[in-house]
């Protein structure tokens, strides 16, 4: 194995090994908030397979996220399942959903499939409002602090939230290093290149495309069940546009279609947003000035770039 | 001098480090050492800082600027007259764009990097619902000026209190009795199909089948509509009144269509003061309004018999007698609310100097000394009237202002007792753990 082929295998590894470690030594507050990047990263990451790497611009994600937290947060308080089953019910419902949204979304391209996943996020959203006397509508509800145990351990306290979002992040990136670079991934990478030329080599590209939104609803799901499990929370919130949009901008702002552009992208939105929101009102603003910044001077993300001048070989 | 024959030091290593650390030990422990005594009174001159989760942007932006002026103006008086427990109170605000997910953020900064004493300050519902979990992990006393059933219902934790405003379902409660003695007994609602639509559907429903009434109609609007023409055929003819709470940028609208449809011949109206916070009752198009009826958590026009209280209160917020700024009249207040964070911000204040509080290791203590709090009498700490706080459920109660239209002006035509809003604890958060 020659050292540029090992270089992937030690940047996930080093990058697992460096949040794992960080833990240690940040303050409580950057420790919680690297718990939360975590979670929304898996989100980001979820996002990325499809836009990244498929070259499919959804509107729609959140719903996928909406249906893991709904999912795992539903069975809980309505059917009194523990936090592992109900993850496992929020993960399902998210891949469902993103089943049932791809086979209908997909006989579209383009401008057409952003519209398409956007109206039916947005049909998501007033579904959760429409049916307020079991999701509680916009207000949202509580997952109790004492309901969020697993094996004992109380998943609210400091250590234990950052390092269940670590073991879902790892899994998630762990799995994604491996898919993208796997026969599969590839064949994704593709089509988001020359699709119609997939197709001349046998390819069957809607059946890929298909696969990838499930995979990304999935994983998409999972971030919306680790945000409600970790922080005890549940509302419509999460399914409003908005909530479509922020992967789509982490994702650009790391890298698309880069293995560790989310991570990236969702830190630097989070301290950007939380460190000028202390200066100003006009946070968004800040916000939106480096945005356009980042698109003139780096349009393919940090990660990006980062791979066209220095890092070939970055997944 | 060193025994130089016996070769042996007159002082070891250890020894000297020992009585180097015993001779600061002690004079440290008798406050002598220049340092340890300014820290001593650095902490106990050390500002109270309490954290203002503040709606600067978003839905809740028209509200969060309210809610800072009042909010000033109490820490100002607080501070004038001493601060608490002869320290200063320092506010630190920080917006969370009216989002949940970013409210919960702001708490967790408050407690952990900005290491306030409290939060204080969250109006809207699911920004409560959002952050309240973190502020009940960490343990961070979290007071919100929300009037969302949320905190009485018991879905919340110990750490969250609303000790300033009284919830929804005591309003709606309240309003019933006024309703069905004087407007009439079938009622037709119309109310955003929303969380807080829903709340005045089901408290309202129950609580005027409790005079005798009945709820003819229930009109659920959803949140995104700007005309509402096709709703109102669905009212009932044999309607008595007509309640109806919407709120948003579209209200205007509202008004001015249920105008059109009813003509002069209409039922009675009742609405709740939300729909028109921060807006002029004067503006053009909400003409057919007058001689209808409105709650209002503090009546926004000054009253002939208005009390020294209110007057001082709108003196140091700087609001005229129509609700107004004083420097732009037309920026109408959120008065029905913003009292709310003047009242929470004195009962933080009387909290601390109860439980003796000197920092974050007596919050709870804290939280024991508001739950034991009971009578608040309607004074220059409490304008909007006297009230009743529940330590079990963590909600105050206290009186509502109906309120009549008359030439443009909100004359208050009836005052509810403190019991006509009460009813049967949910919860007794007490039984919780610290």
């Amino acid at each position: 194995m020659t050292g540029k082929s090992r270089a992937p295998n030690l940047m996930v590894f080093g990058v697992l090994l460096c949040l794992g470690l960080l833990f240690l030594v940040l303050p409580a507050y950057h420790a919680g908030n690297l718990a939360r990047i975590m979670v929304l990263a898996v989100y980001a990451m979820g996002y990325n397979l499809l836009f990244g790497y498929t070259g499919l611009l959804s509107l729609g994600h959140a719903m996928f996220f909406a249906a893991g937290m709904y999912g795992l947060g539903l069975s809980m308080t309505g059917w009194g399942l523990s936090p592992v089953p109900a993850f496992a019910v929020g993960v399902g419902a998210a891949t469902l959903a993103s089943a049932i949204i791809g086979f209908l979304a997909l006989r579209t391209r383009g401008v057409a499939f952003m519209i398409v996943t956007l109206m039916f996020a947005q049909a998501g959203y007033l579904v959760i409002l429409y049916f307020g006397a079991y999701t509680r509508g916009d207000e949202g509800f509580v997952i109790q602090q004492a309901d969020r145990m697993i094996a004992g351990i109380d998943l609210s306290g400091d250590a234990a939230r950052y390092f269940t979002a670590f073991i879902l992040f790892a899994v998630c990136f762990l799995g994604l290093a491996w898919l993208v670079r796997a026969p599969f991934g590839r064949t994704l990478i593709a089509i988001r290149e020359n699709e119609e030329r997939a197709q001349m080599l046998g390819y069957d590209t809607t059946m890929y495309k298909l696969r990838a939104m499930i995979v990304s609803g999935a994983i998409s799901g999972a971030a919306g069940a680790g945000y409600a499990l970790l922080f005890g929370y549940v509302g419509a919130t999460f399914a409003t546009v908005q909530y479509s949009i922020f992967p789509l901008l982490w994702v650009l702002l790391g890298g698309a279609g880069t293995l560790i552009g989310p991570l990236v992208g969702v830190f630097f939105m989070f301290y950007l947003i939380d460190i000028s929101s202390a200066v100003t009102s006009a946070y968004m603003l800040i916000a939106g000035l480096a945005l356009v910044l980042l698109t003139l001077f780096a349009p393919q993300g940090f990660a990006g770039e980062l791979r066209k001048r220095v890092f070939a070989w970055l997944p | 001098m060193s025994d130089i024959k016996s070769n042996k030091p007159l002082f070891t290593r250890r020894a000297t480090l020992k009585g180097i650390g015993s001779g600061v030990g002690a004079v440290a422990a008798t406050g002598v050492l220049p340092g340890s005594l300014g820290f001593a009174q650095a902490q106990s001159s050390e500002p109270i800082s309490i954290g203002f989760q503040v709606h600067r942007t978003g839905i809740g932006a028209a509200y969060g600027r309210w809610y800072s002026r009042t909010t000033e103006a109490a820490v100002k008086r607080i501070n004038d007259m001493g601060g608490i427990n002869g320290r200063p109170v320092k506010l630190v605000a920080e917006d969370d764009g009216t989002d949940p997910k970013r409210g919960a953020e702001v708490v967790e900064k408050f407690a952990t990097q900005y290491n306030c004493d409290v939060a204080f300050g969250t109006l809207f519902s699911h920004v409560v619902i959002g952050s309240a979990p973190r502020a009940g992990e960490l343990k961070l006393p979290y007071f919100v000026v929300s009037e969302g059933h949320h905190v009485a219902s018991g879905r919340l934790n110990r750490y969250t209190l609303q000790p300033g405003i009284t919830d929804v379902k005591s309003q709606v409660k309240a309003m019933a009795p006024f309703v069905a003695e004087n407007l009439g007994k079938k009622v037709t609602m119309i109310f955003p199909d929303f969380a807080f639509g829903h709340d005045h559907r089901d408290y309202f429903s129950a609580a005027i089948k409790a005079q005798g009434g009945e709820v003819l109609e229930t009109i659920a609007v959803p949140p995104t509509e700007t005309s509402f023409t096709r709703y109102f055929p669905k009212i009932p003819r044999d309607t008595e009144v007509l309640y109806h709470v919407m709120v948003g940028p579209s209200v205007l609208t509202f008004v001015k269509e249920l105008g059109e449809f009813f003509g002069p011949s209409r039922p009675e109206i009742f609405g709740f003061i939300d729909s028109l916070e921060a807006v002029d009752i004067r503006s053009p198009g909400l003409e057919f309004l007058n001689g209808t009826y409105f709650w209002e958590g503090n009546p926004r026009h000054a009253q002939a018999d208005q009390s020294p209280y209110d007057k001082n209160f709108r003196a140091a917020v700087g609001v005229d007698d129509r609700g107004a700024s004083l420097s732009d009249s037309k920026d109408v207040s959120t008065y029905s609310h913003m009292f709310g964070c003047w009242e929470t911000l004195n009962v933080i204040k009387k909290g601390m100097e109860t439980a003796g509080y000197q920092g974050p290791a007596d919050r709870a203590k804290l939280i024991e000394a508001v739950e034991a709090m009971t009578d608040m009498a309607h004074s220059d700490d409490h304008p909007q009237g006297a009230k009743w706080f529940d330590g079990k459920t963590h909600q105050v109660f206290g009186h509502q202002y109906i309120s009549k239209v008359e030439d443009g002006n909100l004359v208050v035509v009836h005052t509810t007792s403190i019991e006509d809003g009460m009813y049967d604890d949910e919860v007794d958060y007490t039984t919780r753990p610290l």
